[in-house]
């Protein structure tokens, strides 16, 4: 009995998408377009409802509200063997009693596709595994098997690929090798991906559209660059890297930049990079955008000074630093060991510059905590 | 050992502690060599008196001879007994693996009402002494108006065989990973043709393991089917009718043909796992 999957093409769209078990929100009235050929990245920690917003695109859940459309058809509620939607499990969820040739010829045996054999040769060449077709499953190494999914999923042609946290199993050399192969195949088969991860440089080395979630919402969405360099949020800036968050007020400017007071000291920023809502804010700057120099030296851009070296790591491509300021707060600067200038030491006294142009602002009530609580080696959900 | 020079500065272990570092590593063998001894002495002896040239009695050895094996049927009644246990064991474990297979992916599988106490109830029949079991179910059929014989003993042995098949058959399922099932129905397997082509197959293992253990159950049963088969004869009855005058020979043919057979299934299912995982 062939099964005849949908024939929707186009963009996902979810629209107002809540999923509750009894008391508790996983997906919280969620609204997102992720379009068609495009590389999108769902990206936040563990029961952040990212997975069970793939599972509902996938068919495997069924939102408590809301409707999914892929295209001009509505999926909502269609079985998962009618959507053209197919996804690469967490733990690969290969077939243990069927060869690796009839787990990839699955899904097209299923659909009573003619060509079988040609297909299935064809992906395996793709995923460079064509000499491990006749054997099983368990014999296959992870990575092997990472690719194998890969490969049972992308024989269809689906609309859409869903992968799930793919290389989470994986160790840390072949999770980046994968990475690359990974953004190389969806370039070669031009399906639109869906990516679910809690690794934030897994998600912006992949993916062109990242949207970071956090409990059952969408924090922030934008491309990689957009989220690094201007988090809206306490939580995007944390959890997308390090950030160092100074409480500030604003304090006038003029029609481009503002002039803010952060514990008496006066530094500008574009008005544009704040999402402040009143006068209260706190000011943003990434680690490497800091410059060290000693007390006394000119600097450009925006200083604060009065800072004292509370620690220094040296890590070869760069040195970390643990400055101290005057209003008890450490802020963390990351310096290119590419100047020959040789390390400051434990205790001297040093001023702080960067370019204003880098600053962010966030809103003064914000939690400077979130996200940096989570661990981002945790994957179970 | 004079001859040889002995350089001093290597420290010598004592025998004592080289004594027990070598029991200390044959410790486990030693006492699965026991163990096994112990298992399958009465094996031992039965096959031994299969070939016993004994008359009537088969108690003491007389001689060795070929005629038992030659003649399994020899003794009167024997080869009738045995097939009826086969017949009632066959007809029991057919049923008894549907319906326990059934069962275990109701209880396996689905969240309903009732779930925990049917899966609290279907252990009762393994608890409840067999000789209770028996002989309250003669006086159910009485009361029914069923005589006791070859039905009676099936609808029994179908009943006791149940729980264990469930027992089995749940284990697996819960092996189980839902996410093949999910995987399947994802890659365009409807209902039916998931059941049919992931998870049946991979069940398939525990619920013949259910069969045969189901099987042997019936099979083995004296107790039960004492109370309900009535003036059929069984291969245990039979042997146990016997007891009194004497065994014959041919009980200990059957008994070691049926541990052979038995062995050979088990090492033939081995063979085909090991094939599969290659």
């Amino acid at each position: 009995m062939a099964i005849d999957p949908i024939d929707a093409r186009g963009d996902l769209r979810l629209t107002r998408i809540t999923k509750s078990y009894g008391d508790f929100t996983a997906v919280d009235d969620l609204t997102l377009t992720i379009p068609k050929g495009s590389f999108f990245a769902l990206l936040g920690p563990s029961g952040c409802g990212k997975t069970t917003t793939l599972r509902m695109v996938a068919g495997l859940e069924e939102p408590t509200v809301g409707s999914i459309h892929l295209g001009e058809t509505d999926i909502t509620t269609t079985r998962p063997y009618q959507r053209p939607i197919n996804t690469v499990f967490q733990n690969y969820a290969l077939f243990p009693h069927l060869t690796i040739f009839e787990n990839i010829a699955f899904g097209l045996r299923r659909r009573g596709v003619k060509d079988v054999k040609e297909q299935v040769d064809k992906v395996l060449n793709l995923v460079e595994l064509p000499h491990l077709a006749g054997r099983k499953p368990t014999q296959l190494s992870g990575g092997q098997q990472q690719r194998i999914a890969l490969a049972r999923a992308i024989v269809n042609r689906p609309a859409l690929l869903l992968l799930d946290e793919p290389l989470g199993a994986l160790d840390l050399k072949l999770r980046r090798q994968m990475q690359i192969e990974l953004k190389w195949i969806q370039r070669e088969v031009g399906l639109t991906f869906v990516h679910v991860t809690h690794d934030q440089e897994e998600a912006m080395t992949m993916a062109d559209t990242i949207a970071v979630m956090n409990e059952g919402k969408i924090e922030q969405m934008g491309s990689p660059a957009d989220l690094y360099d201007d988090p809206e949020t306490a939580f995007v800036a944390n959890f997308l890297g390090q950030s160092n968050l100074i409480k500030g007020r604003i304090d006038g400017g003029d029609g481009e930049n503002l002039v803010i007071d952060l514990f008496g000291q006066k530094v500008s920023m574009p008005k544009s990079r704040s999402h402040a809502v009143d006068n209260s804010l706190y000011a943003g700057i990434r680690p490497e955008k800091f410059r060290i120099s000693r007390t006394g030296t000119e600097v450009r851009g925006n200083n604060l000074t009065g800072g004292r070296i509370e620690d220094v790591s040296y890590i070869g491509v760069s040195t970390q630093y643990v400055v101290a300021m005057p209003w008890g707060q450490e802020l963390m600067v990351f310096e290119q060991n590419d100047d020959g200038v040789p390390p400051f030491n434990k205790g001297e006294e040093v001023v702080i510059s960067w370019e204003p142009s880098f600053t962010f602002g966030l809103r003064g009530d914000e939690d400077v905590e979130a996200g940096t609580e989570v661990n981002p080696e945790e994957i179970d959900e | 050992m004079s001859s040889k020079v002995k350089d001093a500065s290597i420290p010598t272990i004592p025998f004592r502690a080289r004594l027990s570092r070598w029991f200390g590593r044959n410790l486990l063998r030693i006492y699965m060599i026991f163990g096994f001894t112990y298992l399958f002495i009465p094996v031992a002896y039965t096959f031994a008196f299969s070939f016993n040239d004994s008359g009537k009695s088969n108690l003491i050895w007389k001689g060795f001879t070929l005629g038992n094996w030659q003649n399994p049927c020899g003794a009167p009644q024997i080869c009738n007994a045995l097939g009826n246990s086969i017949k009632i064991g066959l007809l029991a474990t057919t049923f008894a693996t549907i319906l326990g297979t059934m069962i275990a992916f109701a209880i396996g599988r689905y969240q309903f009402k009732g779930r925990s106490s049917s899966n609290l109830l279907i252990f009762l029949p393994m608890a409840t002494p067999e000789i209770v079991l028996g002989a309250s179910l003669l006086s159910l059929f009485l009361v029914f108006k069923i005589n006791p014989g070859f039905w009676p003993t099936v609808i029994a042995h179908v009943m006791f065989c149940i729980s264990f098949v469930v027992v089995t058959v749940k284990a697996r399922i819960a092996s189980l990973d839902p996410r093949l099932e999910q995987a399947a129905m994802d890659l365009y397997a409807n209902e039916l043709e998931t059941f049919r082509r992931v998870t049946l197959p991979l069940v398939a293992p525990g619920i013949a393991g259910a069969a045969l253990l189901a099987f042997s159950l019936s099979f083995d049963d004296f107790i039960i089917t004492n109370f309900n088969s009535g003036t059929l004869i069984t291969f245990p009855k039979f042997v146990y009718v016997a007891a009194a005058r004497g065994i014959p020979a041919q009980a200990n043919v059957i008994g070691s043909s049926m541990f052979f057979l038995a062995l050979a299934i088990v090492i033939a299912g081995q063979i085909v796992n090991r094939r599969k995982a290659r």
